[in-house]
């Protein structure tokens, strides 16, 4: 996922002998995963938590034991950037450096971290007790900064209590304590709330309300895997990751398929900065989705489920393994559920290991098999051959919610929420410049106005709508409407007021791309450096007129040759804002004078030949001595 | 093309030059062979390695570029050119992209690339018999750039001719258009190279 940014990273042998790894404990970790190479993911994140290192001797082991090729697996370790072949320290703090984080006083936060660690960001302590680094948007814009140390959240930090928690991890505190002195007392829902306010501002009929407790899953075992399907169509709901597929259509496709195993995916990788819905879903209606999911399961015929939670979620990872466990307890998963007879449904949790990309339904599949988190190409589409092969269902967590709910209360009920073609309720997950951040669940329809009044951010200059893949609008727009015709989005709504620089948004988000490229197709791993590259010229106020045809020329090859949606929506931010925000493309323009490149630097050309050299140069500097 | 339509024309000044190339470029051109002959009626040529100028006589309608920016003197050549002619075309691939001598912009993952480039050139390269064990530095060699610069980063370019190097014929015809106001693009057949 670093693109090698990360110089050196095979070559780290002398480095990581500093790290004992008995190698016991390797076999013993493979083991314990069945010695399964699909469950890569899952033993290389155990070895990274217990050795804070893959060292290159350990991935030989790991390559013995899982029956693959070592180069296979440093594939695996060198894609995700919570893994490292470099040792890392005991805790890692990981500071989020969204745009919103950004605006919120990051820079004075990393400012507190390395004066008391003593290190510098991308940097490891000498005594291997601390590494300090920065991670693209962790799912907490609504309370920036934000960082994770180790598996625990510290939201909403300022400089005072980011001094106070890097002075405690000095101290040689856990990160737990950070939280609670009596954390060990606490139940995990207790844990997660204590870490990260889940701000829901406005609660709507359908998720955030009053939910009553598997009444849709009581009601799905009663009719028949058809009936189900029928409702979901009914529906009108579509998938609300960010594509909008129709939901219903996605489960009879996979229906129709007749294989030995089936698989119900829930897509809880929500990496798109901004985003932050299920989030609170996860933790706030983990017995909904998991509803959702089984009826998916019986709807389908799927046996086995997996939940793909964000490597940044990992601190709700005790909360779901909980609710998995009292759901069996309880007969609402395992084997014959709810007594029915040939209803048996399970899910495992796979960890992600910070890889954007791998929101993407093939690059999601990929990761949960063991694999570097890269898109397939699709056809097949997952619901014919999806996880090893077999038909498989991806769906967002909120979708899976609604699903349960849908069976509850009637397709109707849901049909008449909303408008037309864009049914039901959303959350939407406001951050940035308004007053009250946080989770809003509304029906379709409303426009980015009334959105902006209810959460306080009247003042707004341009709102980003579905992230950086999505529209940024400026002020003549917010009569737009929130629907899948207007304005589709996956939930994010990013506000910025009068004061932000649109460009620096769009340098930010398009880096956000290039860290997050998984580099598969040239025109997303290049072109987006190019882009990037492009409006730093513009910012300053290099631009000439011409540069505003490259960046829709090259957005255009991007869009049109790259295989999945990271790289068919990574120029947005520069096409919408081309769009709606022209002037200040304009005004940063200039023509060249005498067709000479403003953008050329000869003397910074020249520097580092005039040090070898030791002496100026005849034609572009003047003579001191005369 | 008539006789008629020839005489009618004033003869275009052209200008030409080697940067960071190979001369393969100017060789080329004379690749036209007799049909030189047929191009000296449309065209004269001031500055050029071809006629030996080594100075512009005047101001020039076309300047035609080989080669990238490697040095600094390249750069300033080419800004000469710049100011001195109406039209500027990069010949060949160096001129466009930067081409082999661009190779150089590969190493990327050293703190010093071009003292690095300098010593496997001149002093750790398995096959160099330098008995002086230094990097020559004579005051007149210009220094070189960071790194290898294709034309268009450095000035405006107006027309590009692709190839390594471009045929003869390719480069006649290319001129021949551009001269009488003909061009619109290449046939795709001339710039697919696979």
């Amino acid at each position: 996922m670093d693109n090698g940014q990360q110089a050196g990273n095979g070559v780290s042998k002398t480095a990581c002998c500093v790290i004992h790894v008995p190698d016991g404990a390797i076999a013993e970790i493979c083991e314990r995963f069945g010695n399964d190479k699909h469950r890569m993911l899952d033993i290389l994140r155990e070895v990274q938590d217990r050795f804070q290192c893959i060292a290159p001797a350990t991935m030989d082991r790991i390559a013995e034991e899982t029956g693959l090729t070592r180069i296979e697996v440093e594939g695996v370790a060198s894609f995700y950037s919570f893994l490292s072949l470099q040792p890392k320290g005991r805790i890692t703090i990981r500071l989020c450096d969204d745009i919103v984080d950004r605006y919120a006083g990051l820079e004075a936060v990393t400012a507190e971290f390395e004066d008391v660690l003593g290190i510098r960001i991308g940097e490891t302590s000498p005594d291997g007790a601390v590494s300090l680094e920065y991670t693209p948007c962790i799912g907490m814009c609504d309370q920036a900064p934000a960082a994770m140390v180790n598996d625990v959240v510290l939201a909403g930090l300022t400089a005072e209590t980011a001094r106070q928690a890097a002075e405690a991890i000095k101290a040689g505190k856990r990160p737990e304590d950070l939280v609670s002195d009596r954390f060990s007392t606490l139940s995990p829902h207790e844990r997660a709330v204590r870490m990260v306010d889940n701000n829901i501002r406005h609660a709507g009929a359908v998720l955030l309300g009053p939910v009553p407790e598997d009444v849709g899953l009581s009601r799905a075992v009663s009719i028949t895997s058809a009936q189900i399907i029928s409702t979901i169509e009914d529906s009108g709901l579509r998938g609300c990751g960010g594509a909008g597929f129709t939901t219903g259509r996605k489960w009879r496709f996979a229906a129709a398929e007749r294989a030995e195993r089936s698989f119900v995916i829930c897509n809880a990788d929500e990496g798109e900065p901004g985003t932050f819905k299920d989030r609170v879903l996860l933790t706030e209606r983990p017995h909904l989705f998991i509803e959702g999911m089984t009826i998916a399961a019986r709807a389908v015929g799927a046996k086995e489920g997996i939940l793909y939670l964000r490597g940044e979620y990992v601190y709700l990872r005790e909360l779901l393994e909980q609710v998995l466990e009292e759901r069996r307890r309880r007969g609402l998963l395992g084997k014959e559920i709810l007594g029915t007879r040939n209803f048996d449904f399970d899910i495992r949790i796979q960890m992600g290991a910070g890889a954007y990309i791998c929101g993407e339904e093939g690059a999601l599949i990929s990761s949960c098999e063991g694999l570097p988190g890269e898109p397939k190409t699709r056809p097949p589409f997952p619901v014919n051959r999806g996880y090893l092969g077999y038909p498989t269902v991806v769906n967002n967590v909120e979708t899976f919610c609604h699903a349960a709910r849908i069976l509850d209360q009637g397709a109707s009920w849901f049909h008449e929420m909303g408008t037309e073609g864009s049914h039901g309720t959303k959350l939407f997950s406001v951050c940035g410049d308004c007053l009250n951040p946080g989770i809003y669940e509304l029906p379709y329809g409303h426009s980015v106005r009334e959105l902006l009044e209810m959460v306080g951010g009247q003042d707004a200059a341009a709102v980003q709508v579905g992230g950086p893949s999505g529209t940024m609008i400026a002020r003549d727009s917010f009569h737009r409407k929130l629907t899948f015709d207007d304005l589709a989005t996956g939930g994010a709504i990013i506000v910025f007021n009068g004061q932000r620089n649109v460009l620096e948004i769009v340098e930010y988000y398009l880096s956000f791309f290039v860290h997050e490229s998984c580099g598969y197709c040239t025109p997303c791993r290049v072109g987006n450096v190019f882009l990037q590259k492009a409006i730093q010229k513009f910012r300053k106020g290099l631009a000439n007129p011409e540069d505003i045809d490259y960046l829709k020329d090259l957005s255009g090859t991007i869009i049109e040759t790259s295989r999945c949606g990271l790289g068919m929506t990574s120029p947005n931010p520069v096409l919408s804002t081309l769009e709606n925000f022209p002037l200040v493309y304009s005004a940063m323009t200039k023509p060249g004078k005498d067709g000479i490149r403003d953008t050329f630097d000869i003397q910074s050309a020249i520097d580092g030949a005039r040090k070898i050299a030791k002496r100026r140069s005849y034609i572009f500097d003047r003579d001191f001595t005369q | 093309m008539s006789d008629a339509a020839q005489a009618d024309l004033p003869r275009a000044r052209i200008a030409t030059v080697s940067l960071a190339g190979c001369f393969g470029c100017h060789m080329a051109i004379l690749d036209m062979d007799e049909r030189l002959i047929d191009l000296m009626k449309l065209v004269e040529i001031d500055r050029s390695p071809l006629t030996d100028k080594k100075r512009f006589t005047q101001r020039c309608d076309i300047g035609i570029i080989e080669g990238g920016c490697c040095n600094e003197e390249n750069v300033h050549v080419l800004q000469d050119f710049r100011r001195n002619c109406d039209v500027l075309i990069a010949l060949g691939q160096c001129a466009i992209m930067g081409g082999l001598p661009a190779m150089r912009n590969a190493i990327m993952h050293s703190d010093e690339p071009l003292r690095e480039c300098l010593d496997e050139a001149y002093i750790t390269g398995r096959y160099i018999r330098n008995t002086t064990h230094n990097v020559p530095n004579d005051p007149a060699l210009p220094l070189l750039l960071d790194e290898v610069y294709p034309c268009t980063q450095v000035v405006e370019i107006d027309y590009q001719i692709p190839g390594c190097a471009p045929e003869g014929d390719f480069i006649y015809d290319t001129l021949l258009k551009l001269l009488t106001g003909r061009f619109r693009g290449f046939e795709r057949d001339k710039i697919k190279f696979d």
